[in-house]
Formats: structure tokens, C-alpha cells, sequence
């Protein structure tokens, strides 16, 4: 019989899924979530260069690899839960390493700007309820997140509207994307020029004019239609996405982003709220927040904490040659950084703790699978919007969970550090 | 040859297989890049031909494939191991690679598209 869990692939942490276990079925999941509940190769035992081992044989290993080494980087930590990553910034604190995580390469641009401007947010909740106008700038929920639509943001039935019929839908980008293509206004973007689009949109919507008929791509006349239409929403939120935290500009691009809802805002309520990826990827950035007060590129070198992402974050690290061991948790690195990082990570001894085998798996000295959240384990995990949610253990494994494993770890780190 | 911008990003295949990145499923979900109607139809390609990406941080060969999403000069190859051949890794001081909108160029080739393991060999 089908029962109700939570997903863990995406931020949206879709709350009102089903899945039947005798099955092995998932049932109301989008495309992706049915693939994060469905039977797939795993990691079938722990490995130590390739032979496989015990859990404790292997965590010992990884714990000497850890002590052994000057300065470790520990990364990854976006598809965990909060108890797991917990330990994962004490065990960096007592390796004297980096602890960095996934939004190193996805919205930790978004951290910096709202360390400079705040961020005037809200719950997917209030959105669903309120938003009349919802404008998706460089995300493309059809394909990241299928079911923040239907869910939250475009057909979703609130308390104050009453579906799509109710709600305006942009999307600004620079592909005529899935999601474009069911929005209302579609603005199409030359790569790079978020930024200045921003800037103009903040120059109309002050009663300004611009000095020139195109802005990066878009006529002059569609940017006052835009700015119009975002000065006479009741509730508007933009939900940004990669589009603009991995294009020229970066974290400027959010900083001016956030400036202009602080502008919007002496005319209208108008939210900003970044598409974030993996389930808890909030949860690798919070739990070190209230650890160490900082979320993201973390040098634990000195003994005390030190944030700096231009120094500490993986890439910066990797390609300057500045770490001389690495433990990857429930990531991979291998596939989704530059190949000028990736090389440094090919030659240093690597720890990797994942259920399922990756391109970092065939880099690893050390490999521990764990347990699936979700499915095979259970912690708490945020969602996007920074709401909790407890993750559901329904099938019996063999499997360590990720918990499991740093426990472990920790203890033999503090046993060979003779503390 | 022809002169364009590389941007780079998620689809629903390659979410999809992404627990999955030692199949063929991914490999096929990550190893193509998408180019407008015109600038596909400029380079004389057909279904099942191959192109070369190159930028100033590195070349890598994968399969061509006609988009109704993209303006003329902007290809798209998504996010992961062939994409990240051809990104620009600097990070101006963000922590971030910039991922998309990197200058490049694309041309036909008759060289093969790599496996992710082998691709992974010539890094």
C-alpha cells in the first residue's frame, strides 16, 4: 500500500508524494523524484583502492587519510540532511580543514549580495497564496524543479488566487526555455547582461528614463511594459535561478536584483527567492551557519573559522593546489567542476561517502555508500524557502547512513588525534 | 567554424540520470550541444553529427542537436562533465566558475564523442 513521504531530489521537497514499498512504486513524484524512488546501481560495499572492505575498515582508512593530511577539503553536503552535516562542520573544525558545500557552484552568489543587501523574502506558502504576478529570471522550474508550478508558483490554487487564470507569468532568460513557453510575457536576454537589465528596469521604475533604445537584448519599450506590469502587481515575487548566479556578474547581478525589490517595495509588496537545487542544499549552508556563523567556504586552518569565498570555496582551493586530501559527500565534484579543478582532485587522496557510484567514485581511494534519505534513512532537511521538514525512513538496509558513517568517523579522527 | 557563446545548465534528462552518471542514460542525457535552427543549418549538420566545442579553457567533441529554444550564436550543452571541458573555471574572486555565457566557437567534426570514463582520462 502506498504511503506518503517526502522527496529528496529537489528544493521543492514535494511533502505530498506517495510511494508503495511492496511495489517499489512512486506514485504523484515529477520525472525526477519517481528516479530518486526508483531501483538503481548503487555502491555495493565500502572499497579501499578498489578492494572492498568493512564499514569500519574503511571509515579507520578515511580517518587516517583525514589526520594525516595538512589541510583537507570536505565538500559536497547538499543531498544530506542537517544532523549528518552537523557533524560534517565539527569533523572539519577537528581536521583543521575547508569546509565547503554544492552552493559553492550554484547560489552561494546569492549568499554574498544578501550578506550586502538582506533578502526580502517568503514562504513558497505565501506565495502560493498571494503572488499575482511571478516572474522566473534565469530558472526554469519545467526542468529543475517540475512540480514548483503546479505546486507554488503558477497553477497552484492559494488563498487569495484562484489559479493560473489569477497570475501573470515572466520569465526572463536567455533560451526560450520549457517554462517560457507556458509564460504569459517571455523576455528573451542576450547571455551576461542580467545586470544591466536590472539596472534599467530600477532606472523605469523610479520615473526614469534610459538613454538607449535596447538594454542587453530587449527594446526599451518591452523593459517599460516589464517595469509596468511589476509596479502594478498586488504580490510579486521573482524566483531567480543558475541563469543569473553563474553568469557575468554573479553576486552583483542578485545584489542589484535585491535592490530593485527594495525599490518595488515603496509601491507594491514585491518578494525575491532563489530556485534552489538539491533537497537540502539550504541545510549545507544553514547548519554551518549556526555552527560558525558562516554558510559557505569555511577555513578551519587556523583552529577558528574564517569565511572567504575568493580563498576557501572547492574551486578556489582545487585549482590554486591548496588541499592535500578531499572527502566528498553526497556530491560529485568530478562531474560538475571545471576541468582545471577537477585535475587537482585526480592527484590528491580522495573519501567518498554516496550511495550511488559517480565520475567522483572513479577517483576515490576511500568509498562508503550510505543509505538514501528519504527512503532508506530519515533527518531533517530544509526547503528551499527554509522550511523543515523531517525526511522519511520506509525501507529497511544494510546501508550506513550518512549520519552513521560521520559518527563514526568522528570518533576515530579524535581517537587518532589522541584527544 | 563559427563564433558563439556557451552557456551551460539542467534538463529534465539530466536531472533524471544524474544518480545515475556511470550509464549510458547520462552520458546521453550530458553529451550533446544544442544550436538554433540557423546556426545548425549554417554548419550543414545532420541528425547524429558531431561538433567540436572550443573556448580559450578547452575543446570537447559531442553530438549536434537542432533547439527551437536558443537565439542564433548561443549553444547550450548541459550541465556536467562534457560542458565543464569548455567553461571558463575562474571564479573572479565569487567561488563561482562562470558557467554560462563563455566565447567560443563551434565546428563539424568527424572525431568521436568520448565516454564519460574516458573523458575523465584526459583531464
Amino acid at each position: 500500500m502506498a504511503q506518503k513521504v517526502i522527496c529528496t531530489f529537489c528544493g521543492s521537497v514535494c511533502d505530498d508524494v506517495e510511494f508503495d514499498v511492496e511495489e517499489f512504486k512512486a506514485k504523484k513524484f515529477c520525472k525526477l523524484g519517481r528516479s530518486k524512488f526508483s531501483k538503481k546501481e548503487r555502491i555495493k560495499a565500502p572499497m579501499v583502492d578498489g578492494k572492498e572492505v568493512s564499514y569500519e575498515e574503511a571509515t579507520q582508512k578515511a580517518a587516517e587519510i583525514l589526520v594525516n593530511a595538512k589541510k583537507p577539503l570536505l565538500y559536497g553536503w547538499a543531498s544530506t540532511v542537517n544532523e549528518a552535516i552537523r557533524l560534517g562542520v565539527i569533523l572539519t573544525e577537528k581536521v583543521r580543514g575547508v569546509y565547503d558545500q554544492c552552493a559553492s557552484v550554484c547560489h552561494a552568489p546569492g549568499t554574498l549580495a544578501v550578506i550586502e543587501e538582506g533578502l526580502p523574502g517568503a514562504s513558497l506558502g505565501a506565495i502560493k497564496n498571494r503572488a499575482d504576478l511571478v516572474i522566473f529570471w534565469g530558472s526554469n522550474p519545467m526542468e529543475a524543479h517540475p512540480r514548483h508550478p503546479l505546486r507554488y508558483s503558477m497553477s497552484a490554487k492559494g488563498l487569495l488566487i484562484s489559479g493560473r487564470k489569477d497570475r501573470k507569468v515572466v520569465v526572463v532568460d536567455v533560451r526560450k526555455t520549457k517554462t517560457a513557453k507556458k509564460a504569459d510575457v517571455f523576455v528573451q536576454i542576450k547571455p551576461g547582461y542580467d545586470y544591466p537589465i536590472i539596472s534599467a528596469l530600477r532606472a523605469l521604475i523610479k520615473g526614469e528614463d534610459i538613454e538607449v533604445d535596447e538594454v542587453g537584448g530587449v527594446s526599451k519599450e518591452q523593459l517599460k511594459e516589464l517595469a509596468e506590469m511589476m509596479k502594478s502587481a498586488k504580490y510579486g515575487v521573482i524566483f531567480y535561478g543558475l541563469g543569473v548566479t553563474q553568469s557575468r556578474g554573479r553576486d552583483r547581478n542578485i545584489e542589484n536584483a535585491v535592490k530593485l525589490i527594495q525599490l518595488l517595495n515603496r509601491y507594491t509588496r514585491f518578494v525575491i527567492w532563489p530556485m534552489r537545487g538539491h533537497y537540502n542544499v539550504v541545510g549545507s549552508g544553514e547548519v554551518p551557519a549556526w555552527e560558525v556563523g558562516y554558510q559557505y567556504a569555511i577555513d578551519f586552518s587556523r583552529g577558528y573559522p574564517r569565511f572567504s569565498p575568493a580563498e576557501f570555496s572547492a574551486n578556489e582551493v582545487l585549482q590554486r593546489k591548496d588541499c592535500d586530501a578531499a572527502l566528498v559527500i553526497a556530491a560529485d565534484p568530478v562531474a560538475h567542476f571545471p576541468k582545471a579543478s577537477v585535475k587537482h582532485l585526480k592527484k590528491i587522496p580522495v573519501i567518498q561517502i554516496d550511495p550511488f557510484p559517480n565520475m567522483t567514485t572513479l577517483v576515490a581511494d576511500v568509498v562508503i555508500p550510505s543509505a538514501v534519505y528519504g527512503l532508506e534513512a530519515e533527518g531533517t532537511a530544509y526547503r528551499m524557502d527554509g522550511i523543515p521538514l523531517r525526511v522519511k525512513k520506509v525501507i529497511d538496509t544494510e546501508y550506513w547512513s550518512d549520519e552513521k558513517i560521520l559518527e563514526e568517523l568522528l570518533k576515530k579522527v579524535v581517537e587518532l588525534r589522541g584527544e | 567554424m563559427m563564433e558563439v557563446e556557451v552557456i551551460s545548465g539542467r534538463t529534465l534528462d539530466q536531472g533524471a540520470t544524474v544518480e545515475e552518471k556511470l550509464t549510458d542514460e547520462y552520458f546521453n542525457a550530458v553529451n550533446y550541444c544544442e544550436l538554433s535552427e540557423e546556426d545548425y543549418n549554417a554548419l550543414g549538420l545532420a541528425e547524429g553529427d558531431k561538433v567540436k566545442v572550443k573556448t580559450e579553457f578547452g575543446e570537447v567533441v559531442v553530438f549536434a542537436k537542432k533547439s527551437d529554444e536558443l537565439p542564433k550564436g548561443v549553444v547550450f550543452i548541459p550541465m556536467g562533465p562534457y560542458a565543464n571541458q569548455v567553461i571558463d573555471p575562474s571564479t573572479d574572486s565569487t567561488g563561482m566558475p562562470q558557467f554560462k555565457g563563455v566565447k567560443g566557437s563551434v565546428e563539424k567534426t568527424d572525431e568521436n564523442v568520448l565516454s564519460v570514463k574516458e573523458l575523465l582520462e584526459v583531464i
